[in-house]
């Protein structure tokens, strides 16, 4: 084959630049962990929202939430990213206003965090909606023939359990939000992925700079998988068999 | 003291075509112990959940303690604060300790604080004998312990009627005197109550009134001695005596 | 702000095309995607060691690295393994729409090899004996008793896998092929309606997903009843 290595090109520096290849890269991999982060709240916080009112007696609640779960989840990711950098700035004027003299890396951020936030929220509604319902349906009717309201039901007997329960999945939707947030590369985010291929196309040294993100997410996606479990043994309830306890 | 303690008139219920509960009607007075029995699908258990508005139902009237189920206007929490419900499967919460169980409903919804709530929970765990187990997790019971504990659960709302919903149906044989030991020193107390079983030894021991339900309907409405010495139709009589030969 | 709907309308031809390419990568993809993800699955339930390590680390990198990241390496790849096997002076030139097609089917492989390693596993080891029973080798039995039950299984979770695929096509765009948002993208940017086009293929890819994840439920439903 014919391709020249140079496993040394990490410590180059850019041409013009101080900085050195291997550098770039970890500033990448910060802006993918910032993106990941403030994104996985969105999405947690409106996730979590969403799946429990789809579990409610209100019918109205619960269209709501599946029309909410069934917009973000029918568009692609990349299509969705670009509605909020290019399109939704075009309807709002104090946004493009904003959009205008902002610091260009800042409105790539938001936009991102918000794209994909959304996008992973309908995810993890799901995710809730499924764990809710999953629990015996027992459960409810103990809290409410104690006279819990609704609100009180939910929040002393059925979420406690229902996220428990969900562990599993929500690892793999982190792992998905992870690895999602390269998409943002399209709209100029300088994440893990874009500076692979920028140090790439400097250097043709793209096996290098692609074996080191991929090594890179590897590692990400093994650390958040390893904390997840952690975070199950953490909660574990003592005598539990996840699947309904009878 | 000449109102019942739970009026139940001409109650009927639909799951969309099909009916559940024919025009069923009864009064349980403060102090008696009712036992409704008859065959699987004979609505007894939807019955007894109507009591406590776990369960709506389209036509008829129920008061409790003065207070109309049925009323849309009735502050159903409040309600059922009052009436006591033991379930079938226990239901205890199981990602709470036993004595957090039996506290929670005494904070959250008759608003006693912590210390008093914790005692009551404490005296009634002693009551029922399960002392030493207040801060173990209820998979860590077995099930005629978990079903105490839900007998005392519901005691500690201080409840002036209880509901029974074929509390020992999931119990293992031997476990099954434990329970019934509890409910009939609750009915020696004076406990208003309302039991859904085929345990006929604990209905002739305490029973006052026996109701036999077949088809939604209330077939049988007898004292003890009427209903076991000579029970009027022959559904009732055909059931006892499958029942009453094993 | 003005919406042109001409601007839509006009570039339909142009967004034909791209969505047919769209189309043909869904299609291929899921196709080759299946047929190597099978392959992939029963070689991890298989008992020769290599073969299970090889399977199962093939399938956990693709499953762990972003899609975009696995599309740059075929898109660095291919030229330069297709120059090594042909022994030609320079790199070929392959376009950016067929590196794609080999990169769908690699990668989305991973994906349905996990489905079809559930469906075949969730067939009864009964079944597997009874055919051994009779006669039959490890090919056949594979091939006339458990591939045909676990597919029909698995059926619904390997087309909403198909759609998924389907969104996951919008993704070449990072190497400038024209599928169906690519075509709208060159639109847009030429004739300065972002909003227009984007808006535009926004709506047609909600209108196609929701519709094919319906009639993915209905089979569902029906497969339910039948069983």
């Amino acid at each position: 084959m014919n391709y020249n290595w140079n496993w040394g090109v990490f410590f180059e520096e850019l041409p013009g630049g101080e900085e050195r290849y291997w550098e770039i890269l970890v500033n990448g991999v910060g802006w993918t962990l910032a993106v990941s982060a403030f994104a996985w709240i969105i999405a947690l916080v409106l996730g979590s929202a969403i799946g429990t009112i789809r579990t409610t007696p209100n019918r109205l609640l619960v269209s709501l939430g599946n029309a909410w779960v069934e917009l973000f989840r029918n568009v692609p990711l990349l299509v969705q990213l670009f509605l909020w950098y290019f399109v939704v700035p075009e309807v709002s004027a104090p946004l493009k206003a904003w959009v205008v003299q902002a610091e260009p890396s800042h409105v790539q951020f938001m936009m991102a965090v918000i794209g994909l936030g959304l996008f992973t929220s309908a995810r993890v509604a799901e995710q809730v909606r499924a764990g809710i319902q999953s629990l015996p349906r027992g459960q409810r009717a103990a809290g409410m023939a104690l006279g819990l309201t609704t609100p009180q039901t939910y929040r002393y007997v059925l979420l406690p359990m229902a996220f428990r329960i969900i562990i599993p999945p929500l690892t793999s939707e982190t792992m998905n939000l992870i690895k999602n947030s390269s998409v943002a590369l399209t709209i100029g985010l300088a994440e893990l992925t874009f500076r692979a291929r920028e140090m790439g196309e400097y250097t043709f040294s793209f096996f290098e700079a692609f074996t080191a993100a991929t090594l890179i997410y590897v590692a990400i996606a093994m650390t958040a998988n390893r904390v997840m479990a952690l975070v199950e043994r953490r909660v574990a309830v003592p005598g539990f068999i996840a699947g309904g306890a009878k | 003291m000449d109102t019942p303690m739970i009026d139940i008139r001409n109650v009927s219920k639909w799951y969309g075509s099909f009916q559940v509960l024919n025009k069923c009607s009864t009064q349980i007075r403060k102090g008696e112990v009712v036992v409704v029995c008859g065959p699987s699908g004979s609505g007894k258990s939807t019955l007894i959940k109507t009591v406590n508005a776990l369960e709506p139902f389209q036509e008829g009237e129920i008061v409790v303690n003065g207070i109309p189920v049925h009323d849309p206007k009735t502050n159903l929490p409040k309600l059922r604060a009052q009436v006591g419900m033991v379930f079938q499967h226990f239901e205890l919460f199981p990602h709470m300790t036993i004595i957090r169980n039996l506290e929670l409903a005494q904070t959250k919804v008759l608003g006693r604080n912590q210390k008093e709530a914790e005692e009551r929970g404490h005296k009634l765990l002693k009551r029922v004998g399960l002392s030493h187990h207040s801060h173990k997790f209820p998979g860590q019971l077995s099930g005629g312990q978990q079903q105490r504990v839900a007998i005392a659960r519901a005691l500690a709302m201080d409840p002036i009627c209880m509901l029974f919903d074929e509390p020992t149906s999931a119990l293992d044989p031997e476990m099954i005197n434990e329970v019934l030991d509890v409910m009939v020193e609750l009915a020696h107390e004076g406990m208003t109550m309302m039991v859904v079983t085929h345990e006929m030894g604990f209905a002739r021991k305490v029973a006052h009134r026996v109701i036999f339900m077949d088809e939604g309907a209330i077939v049988e409405d007898a004292t003890k001695e009427d209903f076991f010495g000579t029970p009027r139709s022959d559904r009732a009589q055909l059931f006892l005596s499958k029942i009453l030969s094993h | 702000m003005d919406f042109d709907f001409d601007v839509i309308q006009r570039s339909i031809p142009y967004l034909w095309k791209g969505f047919q390419y769209t189309v043909q990568l869904t299609a291929i993809s899921a196709l080759g995607g299946i047929v190597f993800g099978t392959l992939l699955a029963l070689a991890r339930l298989s008992s020769i060691k290599p073969l299970y390590l090889a399977a199962a680390s093939y399938v956990n990198l693709m499953r762990s690295i972003p899609l975009v990241l696995v599309i740059f390496w075929f898109f660095f790849l291919v030229p330069l393994i297709l120059q090594a096997v042909t022994g030609a002076e320079r790199p070929p030139q392959v376009g950016a729409e067929r590196t794609a097609i080999i990169t769908f089917i690699m990668f989305e492989a991973a994906y349905f090899a996990e489905i079809m390693r559930a469906g075949i596993q969730s067939i009864s080891k009964g079944q597997v004996g009874a055919a051994y029973a009779l006669g039959l080798t490890y090919g056949q039995s594979m091939r006339l008793v458990v591939l045909p039950q676990a597919f029909r299984n698995m059926l619904p979770v390997l087309l909403t896998q198909t759609i998924i695929l389907f969104q996951d096509t919008s993704l070449v765009y990072v190497i400038s092929a024209t599928d169906f948002l690519g075509a709208a993208a060159k639109i847009g940017q030429r004739d300065g309606r972002l909003v227009e086009m984007y808006t535009f293929v926004a709506v047609a890819y909600f209108v196609i997903s929701f519709t094919l994840s319906y009639f993915v439920k209905i089979l569902q439903k029906q497969i339910a009843v039948i069983r």
